[in-house]
């Protein structure tokens, strides 16, 4: 009898539960996100034998929302999952974001996992060093791992200063032995190597200054910690293979971003300073953005692009843009579909090896998102790291449906 | 005898032209004294595009206004639907002939980019309505011309004609309606670059707020040339939320919903 009324007890409180979920969820919080199926096409036969010419991948992102206290606070998940055909390294699960805000009148606070974004540059993104890249992700670089944080923004009329302590290192991601878009041998993450250990290796620490002033938007950001851009080592095993191993060093990184909105001109500037044990380099990606706007009153826009990138360690670098020119040009119908295409070369000065990059976008039935990416790789000489990727020139397709 | 008479006539238009601009400013003077001190309001809006087929595309997004004295208003609004633009939001500070300035938030990649507002002439999120359209009205925007009175609906109106006075409009002019009653637009055609009427704009289901401010419940703008139309449905209408600057800055455009 006891039992049966601690039954009845736990199924009404569980009921009570449940409809407490239902009615906060359906009430106040919002979930929205997005379901993709994509088709990952590569144009030749791949260099080495594990890997396939073609990958099929799904991937699932959702946001769950709530804020409160008159907006003032909030809190959102984002988890992410992406499955992968063939390659296992690629189907890999996230948090992209796990925050709680809270804003005052002259400060801002997030504790949690985050993403975060700064710069102004559209070929390369020189100062954006808080989150891990998620490489296997998306070949454009892009895309970005959450990284924990609490990040505390002070908020005056001579701009906004951010603080950051980042108290977790996230390794970067890369293509497995069955991936394409990845070196011979394939990177070995798992054998990752760091010059320094404990908290040196794990917490990282941030301070940015961004403001306006007119036609001017400026950013002055510093970085002490891990760098989340490995250099690699090839390192023998005792098996007689040849590993290569990501090295992770501790920087000091100064980072400056300027951009001029004159009129259709956009000017755009960005340099760092990086210091680590091995050596200080200087790095800089300035360009600028034209566009014409609603060309003939057709409602059409076309921009055109053209950043140049420098980066002192040169071939040396783990980059594959040391001194290269890009010209792209945009082109958006800003029709009831979106239609959107962006088209763009990088060159390299010295070797003349080209990457071609194509993107373009369309909604349709206002809930599904059709994107196409084609990416061209040419010319690369045998020493340049994109000598690499001589056969990976690729389409990419997905598919999604947005909720 | 003749001659006097037309160097008479001649020397009396530009008076006569110098009184109806001097008309049409008043007015306009009036209908912008009458729309002041309101000092910030939130609303709901719905778009409704509509095609030469009769399909529909539905937009959705919410949208704040910050009333600031002798410049252009401030703006935020963020995009609910469709869902692969959710969370996407546009801060906007108008200027009356300055150039404005606007910052566009990409929420999947955190991204806050600030943007060329020269595109005034091209259409807001693929519909009827241009960009110039929604922004704010400040009187030294145009240059205005008293035309007549007119009857419209039953209303009786002052026709006023507006010339653009900022860079980069898609309009040579536009023609307003303006209720005599209540000195509010009833409708306005807009005249494209070669002066040919491009849309006529209706604002219907007026509501009055705190006694005092008319705020158009249906907007629809009608493109003569392409036969396109879009409404504009606002809900929800609050004034006087407390909101400030802060409300309207780079940190809060992070953060919008």
């Amino acid at each position: 009898m006891r039992v049966c009324r601690l039954k009845l007890c736990i199924f009404h409180t569980l009921f009570l539960f449940l409809g407490f979920i239902y009615s906060s969820i359906t009430n106040a919080w919002e979930i929205s996100g997005y379901v993709g199926l994509e088709s990952l096409a590569f144009i030749e036969k791949p260099l080495y034998k594990e890997q396939h010419q073609h990958y099929i991948s799904g991937v699932i992102e959702a946001e769950l929302y709530h804020e409160w206290d008159n907006g003032t606070q909030s809190f959102a998940f984002v988890p992410y999952f992406r499955g992968s055909q063939h390659d296992s390294q690629r189907t890999h699960f996230d948090v992209r974001e796990l925050t709680w805000l809270k804003a005052a009148d002259t400060w801002e606070l997030r504790l949690g996992i985050r993403k975060v974004f700064w710069g102004v540059t559209e070929s390369n993104h020189l100062v954006d060093v808080i989150n891990q890249r998620d490489t296997v992700e998306n070949s454009d670089g892009e895309d970005k791992l959450g990284q924990p944080m609490i990040n505390f923004a002070f908020i005056q009329d001579w701009g906004t200063v951010d603080l950051f302590i980042l108290p977790w290192f996230r390794e970067r991601t890369f293509a497995g032995e069955e991936g394409r878009l990845r070196p011979e041998p394939a990177v070995s993450g798992d054998l990752s190597e760091y010059d320094k250990s404990g908290y040196q290796r794990q917490v990282a620490y941030a301070i940015r200054w961004a403001h306006s002033m007119g036609d001017w938007d400026m950013g002055l950001s510093h970085f002490y910690g891990t760098s989340r851009d490995p250099i690699f080592l090839l390192k023998g095993a005792e098996s007689g293979a040849v590993n290569l191993i990501p090295y992770y060093q501790n920087i000091n990184q100064t980072g400056l971003d300027i951009q001029a909105t004159l009129d259709s001109l956009l000017l755009k500037w960005e340099a760092t300073i990086r210091v680590s044990e091995s050596e200080t380099a200087f790095a800089t990606t300035a360009g600028f953005e034209y566009t014409f706007f609603n060309i003939m009153s057709s409602g059409i826009d076309i921009g055109l692009l053209s950043e140049y990138l420098y980066d002192s360690r040169g071939s040396t670098a783990a980059t594959l843009m040391q001194n290269d020119f890009f010209v792209g040009a945009r082109l958006a119908l800003n029709d009831i579909q979106d239609s959107q295409l962006l088209a763009g070369v990088m060159v390299d000065r010295f070797s003349g090896a080209q990457f071609y990059n194509i993107e373009a976008s369309r909604r349709f039935f206002d809930s599904f998102k059709f994107e196409v990416e084609a990416r061209f790789f040419n010319g690369a000489i045998q020493t340049a790291p994109a000598y690499f990727l001589r056969q990976d020139s690729h389409f990419r397709m997905e598919l999604s449906y947005h909720f | 005898m003749n001659k006097i008479i037309l160097g008479l006539y001649f020397a009396m238009l530009p008076c006569i032209s110098m009184a109806e601009i001097s008309k049409g400013l008043e007015i306009m003077q009036e209908v912008k004294q009458r729309n002041s001190g309101w000092s910030d309001v939130t609303a709901d809006l719905e778009m409704v595009l509509t095609n030469n087929n009769g399909n529909e595309h539905r937009r959705k997004l919410a949208m704040k206004i910050l009333e600031i004295k002798n410049d252009g208003d401030k703006s935020l609004s963020v995009f609910n639907n469709p869902r692969d633009i959710k969370g996407t939001a546009f801060l906007s500070f108008t200027h009356a002939l300055d150039a404005d300035e606007q910052w566009l938030y990409l929420p999947a990649l955190k991204r806050v980019k600030r943007i060329s507002s020269s595109n005034k002439s091209g259409p807001f999120l693929g519909s009827e309505i241009a960009f110039e359209d929604l922004s704010s009205f400040e009187l030294e925007k145009y240059k205005y011309t008293y035309l007549r009175d007119e009857l419209l609906d039953g209303l009786d109106c002052f026709v006023i004609e507006n010339a653009p006075q900022y860079e980069f409009s898609g309009y040579t002019r536009t023609i307003v309606w303006v209720d005599k009653v209540r000195y509010i637009p009833i409708k306005i055609d807009y005249y494209d670059r070669k002066n040919t009427l491009l849309k006529t704009q209706t604002f219907n289901d007026y509501q009055q707020f705190l006694g005092q401010y008319w705020r158009a419940g249906i907007m629809t703008m009608k493109n003569h040339v392409t036969g396109k139309s879009t409404q504009l449905l606002l809900h929800n209408y609050k004034f006087r939320n407390g909101l400030t600057a802060r409300q309207f800055d780079k940190n809060s455009l992070k953060r919008s919903r």
